[in-house]
């Protein structure tokens, strides 16, 4: 992104701002039309405000009931996002740091690679999804087979981008550090790693992606909190304001975790000579 | 540093020319090099045998394609050769190693890693204490003119600057050996002169044995004790020749030039038969 047309001067944000407020006001005209069921397409005014009462705290502040911070946080929205978050994190860890040396392994020693590429290759194109059930009858219902299926989206991403980028370390990083005088555990950790990085933070971004999915989708079936939970949960009530509600912060966490992942990426990075922005 | 590199440093620096005495210390015997490529293997080196001396600043000169690489790979332990045997100090070559610092054309530094950890990264490797290792590096960086770009990472620097860290890098090992294959190949005329002046520099002030690749007649005039211009195809040596130029060489003197018209004349032989070979390859496809 070029620094001379900064994305926030009034002409770009009015221009950004432009079909968004068309859509938002072509739904309000239709929910104030009365042409349909408000139950089917609540409208926007109802969703903001749902949106609103979702995020506040339930009861009024209450010094005597401990610190204003904790009060501010303890909304039901705040904490469901919380809930997805660290399911998706925890569950991330435990699909990249399986992956990690297993993809480093694989990519650096052939014959490692010959004896689990099979049963990789069998595995890898079965959903996420389509371990559910399997999930549900080795854990039980609660965080665990939700981690459970959050790692296994993360897990190949993970892994085929390290193996690909422990394959695609140029030759010439390889031949000067052994000309230095490097060994084999330090090549792989101080000139193969730091090589591959590129790669493997690709697959990361795809793996945190994937987990992301996941966590909605196992929140509406093993546990009852998260985001996916509580629009599975206002469905149930018929409140399809707070379903769209829920959606917009699903999406807006989902944002928040591609940004998170951006700054991780041009950080560790910084060093890349093909780094756009 | 060992009392052989002392004696040297410590010799008459700008017309120093005692290497013929010195004692052998690159010894390539009977190396032969050839690629399966296709149908028929590529010969790329044949009959090498190459003495090079303690401290002697040896340029490889050739066309293109002639095996120059080849055969610095081969004393750097790259590529073992088909047949024959490099000896370094009396022990034969099988890997590469630190004793024997190379520097690439294409820079090769690590770009993960800032100038003062590229410089650094090789003492780690022999695990040097951490406060002498910050005091080499220092030491380097000055060395090179790179103080002030210590903490940048290599993309952020020019050609020129790469090739100083690069060069900074192995000067870090101390090792006798310099390998250098094309390394201001890639470099504007005006940085290449003034690396090779600062090459030249170290070399006198430090001592080391340099084996150097160029396929500029110039360059190596301006460089080398002496020059070893090969053939193509097979690679062999063609001439060995002694230049006996104090330094610095004036690339005006009629000496230089005299020089420079018989390596031309030599170096243009071989051209010649790289580019029939080339139009060959193109008519046989
Ligand atoms: N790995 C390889 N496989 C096949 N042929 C090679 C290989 N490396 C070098 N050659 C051939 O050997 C010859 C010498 O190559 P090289 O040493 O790189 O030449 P120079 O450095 O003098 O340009 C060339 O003809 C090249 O095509
Ligand atoms: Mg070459």
């Amino acid at each position: 992104m070029s620094r001379a047309k900064s994305p926030f001067s009034p002409a770009a944000v009015l221009r950004g701002a432009l079909v968004p407020m068309l859509v938002v006001a072509l739904w309000q005209g239709l929910s104030m039309s009365g042409l349909i069921n408000p139950v089917v397409l609540p409208s926007p005014v109802a969703v903001v405000e749902r949106w609103w009462a979702y995020l506040l705290p339930p009861d009024p502040y209450d010094p005597a009931q401990g610190s204003w911070f904790l009060w501010a946080l303890s909304g039901e929205m705040l904490f469901d996002a919380w809930s997805s978050l660290y399911r998706v994190v925890l569950g991330f860890a435990v699909g990249a740091g399986l992956a990690l040396p297993l993809g480093l392994a694989m990519g650096g020693k052939p014959r490692i690679y010959a004896l689990m590429d099979p049963l990789l290759q069998i595995l890898r194109p079965i959903p996420p999804i389509a371990y559910i059930p399997l999930a549900i009858l080795w854990f039980g219902l609660g965080n665990a087979p939700a981690v459970f299926l959050i790692a296994i989206g993360a897990f190949f991403p993970v892994l085929m981008n390290t193996i690909a980028g422990v394959r695609h370390v140029d030759g010439i990083y390889l031949r000067a550090a052994r000309n230095l005088g490097v060994g084999r555990t330090t090549m792989f950790i101080r000139v193969i790693l730091p090589a591959a990085t590129p790669y493997i933070l690709a697959g990361a971004r795809i793996g945190i992606g994937t987990a992301f999915i996941v966590v909605i989708v196992s929140e509406m079936i093993a546990v009852n909190s998260g985001l996916g939970f509580r629009i599975l949960e206002a469905r149930e009530f018929m409140w399809s304001d707070k379903i769209i509600a829920g959606m917009f912060t699903i999406g807006l966490l989902g944002l928040a975790i591609d940004i998170g992942m951006n700054r991780l990426n041009n950080h560790l990075l910084r060093w890349h000579r093909g780094l756009e922005n | 540093m060992t009392p052989m590199l002392k004696t040297i440093a410590d010799g008459q620096p700008a017309a120093w020319t005692g290497a013929g005495t010195a004692p052998v210390q690159i010894s390539v015997r009977g190396v032969e090099k050839s690629f399966t490529a296709g149908a028929q293997p590529i010969v790329a080196l044949k009959d090498i045998d190459l003495d090079i001396r303690k401290g002697e600043f040896v340029c490889l000169l050739g066309p293109s394609g002639c095996g120059k690489s080849t055969l610095l790979n081969a004393v750097a332990g790259f590529q073992p050769p088909t047949r024959g045997t490099v000896n370094v100090d009396g022990r034969l070559i099988t890997e590469p190693g630190p004793d024997r610092g190379m520097v690439f054309q294409e820079y090769a530094l690590f770009p993960w890693m800032t100038v003062a950890q590229n410089v650094a990264f090789g003492l780690e490797i022999k695990t040097m204490p951490k406060a002498e290792i910050a005091e080499r590096v220092e030491w380097l960086l000055g060395k090179l003119h790179l103080q002030d770009f210590r903490n940048r990472y290599p993309k952020d620097l020019s050609g020129g600057m790469r090739q100083r860290v690069a060069i900074a890098r192995v000067l870090a090992l101390d090792s006798p050996i310099l390998l250098m294959d094309e390394p201001f190949g890639a470099l504007d005329a005006l940085t290449r002169r003034t690396l090779q002046d600062e090459l030249l520099r170290i070399w006198e002030e430090v001592g080391k044995t340099i084996l150097f690749v160029t396929h500029s007649i110039e360059e190596s005039i301006y460089l080398a004790d002496r020059i070893i211009v090969m053939t193509y195809r097979p690679g062999t040596i063609k001439r060995d020749v002694q230049v006996e130029m104090p330094r610095p060489r004036d690339a005006s003197a009629p000496e230089f030039n005299r020089l420079k018209r018989e390596l031309s004349q030599m170096v243009m032989e071989e051209q010649q038969r790289f580019s029939q070979d080339e139009i060959r390859s193109v008519t046989a496809d």
